[in-house]
Parts: C-alpha cells; sequence; structure tokens
C-alpha cells in the first residue's frame, strides 16, 4: 500500500521526466518573456530601469509557464495516458498535487537563466533576498499551475476552451501586475484593478527581495498573496480532480 | 467449474448508468468466474464500454451495484483498482514519455518498490517484443507498439483482472491476430480473468469462451460462440436442384424452405446432415453447408446486421 507522499512523489516524478530529458521545453515557455526583456527593457528609461523590470519579468516567466501546463494535461486526456492514471490506485489529489508541485522546477531553472543573462547588463543580485523571492514564486506557481490543470479538466476535450481561456486572462493578469510599466501614475480604476491581482503583490515583493530589501511590507503581502493563490489553486484543482473520468 | 462466491471476478446487480435520458447501460446482471475470458459484443454505443467503465472505476453507476474482485465498485475504489489491470481505448503511455519509465512510474503507482518495477518492465518488454522501442519516445512508435506497450502498462503489477477495451481497434490484421495471440497466451500463463469488449466478431469468435451479446445497454445473448450459433441460428444446408418438381419434392421430405430450385434446411449440424441428404435425394445437384457468424447470431437477434454497424459511423447509425 502506497502513502500519500509516495503517490505525489510518483506523479511529479513522472511529470518532471519529460521537462529533464527535453530541457528545451522550459526555454520554448520563455520565449516572449525573453523578447520583453531584449525589445522592451532598453526602452525603460532611468538607470535603475533594469532592477526594476527583471523581476517582473521573472514572473511573468512563470506566469507563461504555469498557465499553459494544463495543455499537457489537456493532451493526456484526449490520448488517453490520463485515464490510465485514473483507474491506478494512486490518490486523485495527488494526481494534481505531484503536477503541480513539479512548476517550481521549470520556473527556477527560467529564473536562473535570466538573472544569469542578465547580470552582464548591471543586474544587481541580491542572493538571499533572491531565494527569498523564488520561495514566494514558488508557491504562486504551484498555484497558477493547479489552476490551469483545473481548467484543462473543465474544457476537457474542448481544447479550444482552453486556450481562449488561457489567453483572454493572460495579458489583463501581466498589465495589471505593472509588470511592463508602473501602475502608479495610472487612472484610479487602473490601480484599483491592480490591487485585487494577487499577482500585484508577488511583483512588488520581487522587487523589493531582489533588490536585498526583505524586511518589508512587501514581502508579507507577497507571502499571502502566493499562499492564497496556492491554496486557491489546489483547492478547486483536486476538487475537480476527483471528479475527473 | 467451482462458483462459489470467492470465484466470482465480477458481480453486477442491475448496473444502470444514465447519461441525461440516455439509458446508456439498462440493468445489466452479470457474473463473471475467475479465469474466464468474456468478450462483450455489440454495435457502438450499445453500452460496452459505459458498462467497462463503471466496473473499472472510472465513472459511478446511476443504479444498481457492482463488485469487481470481491470489493464494491462505489465503496472500496482503492482495493478495486489495485487488483484490475485496465487498457482503454486510448493510449495509455505518455506520448512526450519514453516507454520503459512510464512501465516504472505504472509499477509504482501500485505500491511497487523502483526495483521491483524495472525489473517487472524488463520482462515485459522482452516478453512482448518492445525491446527496440522501449527506450525512444512513445510518439514515435508505431500504432501496434504502442498498443503492446498498452499491454505491458495493464499487466505490470501483474493483475489477477484484466479489462480491455476495444483492445484492437485500429491496428491492421497482422498486429490484431498479435495482439489476440499476447492475450491468450497471458490466460493460458497466468490465468488471469479478462473481459474485453469488441465489435470485431473474428475477435469475439476466436478467442472467447464466453461471448456476451450487449445491445441498447442490456444483454440479449450470453453463451459460447458455438452454443450461440447453434442455438440462434443453426448451420444452413443449401441444396440446389434441376428443375423445380424435384425442388419441391426434396422441400416435402427434408422440411426445408423452398425458394425456386432451391432448397434451404437448418440444422444444428450442417457437416454431418449434408452427406445424408446427398444419398437420401439422389437429384442433388449443388451444395452448400452455411455455418453461421456471430453476426447472424446478432442479426437473428436483433433484426439488424452488426457488420454494417461497425463499417459505418455511429452518428449516422444513431440518425
Amino acid at each position: 500500500m502506497t502513502s500519500f507522499a509516495t503517490d505525489t512523489r510518483v506523479v511529479f516524478s513522472r511529470e518532471l521526466r519529460p521537462v529533464v530529458r527535453d530541457p528545451f521545453s522550459v526555454i520554448f515557455s520563455m520565449i516572449q518573456p525573453l523578447f520583453f526583456l531584449a525589445l522592451f527593457a532598453p526602452l525603460l528609461p532611468g538607470e535603475e530601469s533594469l532592477q526594476w523590470f527583471v523581476p517582473g519579468i521573472i514572473v511573468m516567466s512563470c506566469l507563461f509557464g504555469s498557465s499553459m501546463t494544463g495543455s499537457n494535461l489537456l493532451y493526456e486526456m484526449q490520448t488517453g495516458s490520463h485515464e490510465r492514471m485514473l483507474v491506478t490506485p494512486l490518490r486523485r489529489p495527488a494526481l494534481l498535487i505531484g503536477r503541480a508541485l513539479k512548476e517550481i522546477v521549470p520556473m527556477i531553472a527560467q529564473a536562473a537563466l535570466i538573472v544569469a543573462v542578465c547580470i552582464p547588463f548591471g543586474f544587481d543580485l541580491h542572493l538571499p533576498g533572491a531565494l527569498l523571492g523564488l520561495l514566494i514564486l514558488s508557491g504562486f506557481c504551484i498555484g497558477l499551475g493547479a489552476l490551469s490543470y483545473t481548467l484543462a479538466l473543465a474544457a476537457k476535450n474542448k481544447e479550444w476552451l482552453f486556450w481562449t481561456v488561457q489567453q483572454t486572462l493572460l495579458f489583463p493578469l501581466l498589465l495589471l501586475a505593472g509588470v511592463l510599466l508602473p501602475i502608479d501614475d495610472g487612472p484610479g480604476w487602473l490601480r484599483a484593478l491592480s490591487r485585487a491581482n494577487p499577482m500585484t503583490y508577488v511583483v512588488d515583493a520581487e522587487r523589493a527581495l531582489f533588490a536585498g530589501d526583505v524586511w518589508a511590507r512587501t514581502t508579507v503581502e507577497g507571502v499571502i498573496a502566493a499562499v492564497v493563490v496556492a491554496t486557491l489553486g489546489l483547492v478547486v484543482g483536486v476538487r475537480a480532480m476527483q471528479r475527473s473520468d | 467449474m467451482n462458483s462459489s462466491v470467492d470465484d466470482m471476478m465480477i458481480e453486477t446487480r442491475e448496473l444502470t448508468k444514465l447519461f441525461k435520458d440516455v439509458r446508456a447501460v439498462d440493468g445489466i446482471n452479470l457474473t463473471v468466474a475467475r479465469g474466464e475470458l468474456v468478450a462483450l459484443l455489440g454495435p457502438n454505443g450499445a453500452g460496452k464500454s459505459t458498462t467497462l467503465r463503471m466496473l473499472t472505476t472510472l465513472i459511478p453507476p446511476t443504479s444498481g451495484s457492482a463488485q469487481v474482485a470481491g470489493f464494491d465498485v462505489v465503496r472500496r475504489q482503492r482495493e478495486v483498482r489495485l487488483r484490475i489491470g485496465y487498457i482503454g481505448q486510448g493510449n495509455g503511455a505518455g506520448h512526450s514519455q519514453r516507454g520503459r519509465d512510464e512501465l516504472i512510474s505504472q509499477g509504482r503507482a501500485y505500491g511497487m518498490t523502483v526495483k521491483a518495477a524495472r525489473s517487472r518492465a524488463g520482462e515485459l518488454i522482452d516478453s512482448l517484443g518492445l525491446g527496440e522501442v522501449a527506450d525512444r519516445t512513445v510518439s514515435t512508435l508505431s500504432g501496434g507498439q504502442r498498443r503492446r506497450l498498452d499491454i505491458a502498462m495493464g499487466l505490470i503489477h501483474a493483475p489477477e483482472l484484466l479489462f480491455l477495451d476495444e483492445p484492437s481497434t485500429g491496428l491492421d490484421p497482422q498486429n490484431r491476430a498479435n495482439l489476440q495471440e499476447h492475450i491468450v497466451r497471458l490466460r493460458a500463463e497466468h490465468d488471469t480473468t479478462i473481459v474485453l469488449t469488441t465489435h470485431y466478431l473474428d475477435e469475439a469468435d476466436s478467442m472467447a469462451e464466453r461471448v456476451i451479446v450487449v445491445d441498447h445497454g442490456r444483454i440479449i445473448a450470453d453463451d459460447t460462440p458455438r452454443h450461440l450459433k447453434t442455438k440462434h441460428v443453426g448451420d444452413r444446408v443449401i441444396l440446389g436442384f434441376a428443375t423445380e418438381a424435384e425442388a419441391v419434392d426434396a422441400a416435402r421430405t427434408t422440411g426445408g424452405a423452398r425458394s425456386g430450385t432451391e432448397v434451404v434446411v437448418t440444422t444444428e449440424d450442417g457437416p454431418h446432415l449434408a452427406p445424408r441428404l446427398l444419398t437420401e435425394l439422389g437429384t442433388v445437384a449443388r451444395l452448400e453447408v452455411r455455418r453461421p457468424t456471430l453476426d447472424d447470431v446478432f442479426l437473428t437477434l436483433t433484426g439488424r446486421s452488426l457488420r454494417e454497424d461497425s463499417s459505418t459511423p455511429a452518428e449516422l447509425v444513431e440518425a
């Protein structure tokens, strides 16, 4: 008889295997964030613009990767491997949690890659803050991944539905979190929407943490936002997986 | 055959599944004893797969109950899942995975240690002839290779009961024969109880000792292929004559049905009756013995042919 932890580990390592075998897939979901880094960051005014922009791009890369991860499950639902796993004694929550946990690995690889690319251009890395930032981001990407899987389970064999919802939500979340341009000087309604977006707090926390500002209000808010997203994602995701056939 | 309760692998009572208003499965009572090889035969949409999906815990019944490997499919899902193997209509292995990795994960899912799963995977790879492709990405395998990998995945934990849903759909005749051979061998070597669904008549005929004919969510016949044929159709001896007068005479003596110069005699044992008729009648100009197929059985039972159905898309048939 397996334990819940073993079940989760089996699912986690199964999900991770293709990523490890084919690391190019990690870069694939980063193509757009890298374009923004190369073609948008130079337009930002000021000396400190890279320092401000890079943490946001790391969150963006996590958003892009984790939000599309449900498409893997969608594909496995079409081919039959999801059904095959549903018939095994693997616990249903483990089928979701193991998958969601795997999101951390490509996220960290992407963050490391982005930082490594930016250091020669004068990006200043404060390691302890950055590590805490990655911890917050882990919670956020687990939640996002779980939500993406939930969307896949809900879309079932309607692939277009998955991509329509994912693409529709992607840019509002991104823009309202102030990843590309600061929201502070925007109109009141835009700032209100931004404050309702949990990703805003994650981005603000990452900016402060990557700059070495650990003991700040933004850190606490970032942790709370990440925990909220992770909890929400896992709760709805596990529920959707329990109902899956 | 010992039919004590312990030896029952499947026992359903009035098993029913409704999809909205459609009765996909309509009160099925089914018992399968340990060691049997049973085929559920019926046209697309007959309720075969839905039955299988309930028995494998994938979907809950709307009403009725089912015990599989000794446990209730709704209340004791985990116990059922531990004891059964399931090979669905699709491909079980993830397309971006490698076959051997998937086999090991599958073994781990059943609580095997990495070591045990790896050695069992190796055995199955050898016995199913997957040695050359087991370490390649699944998406590069041919349809037949993927299907054999599916079989290996379903067998990794040596289940006592194996379900196969349309195992040979989409395979060419050679791969189909190959697969059937594996299933029959599995049964002979491990005494696994096997339940499969099919709409291929020859498959049900050649493999299963017991064929359960399903139509509109109900069981309409349940017997050995041989008995089904003799009971519901029988052999037909067709006699041709030079003149109608001779045919009329022959029809009277044999009790057969005449049409023109031809007389059709229905019997349980055509090959033995035919030579006797030949000598008794003396005037026979042409003789043919037709043995029934399971399709004839289906035709007699439902008034429809399975063969037409399987070559026509389900939507058209239902429209």
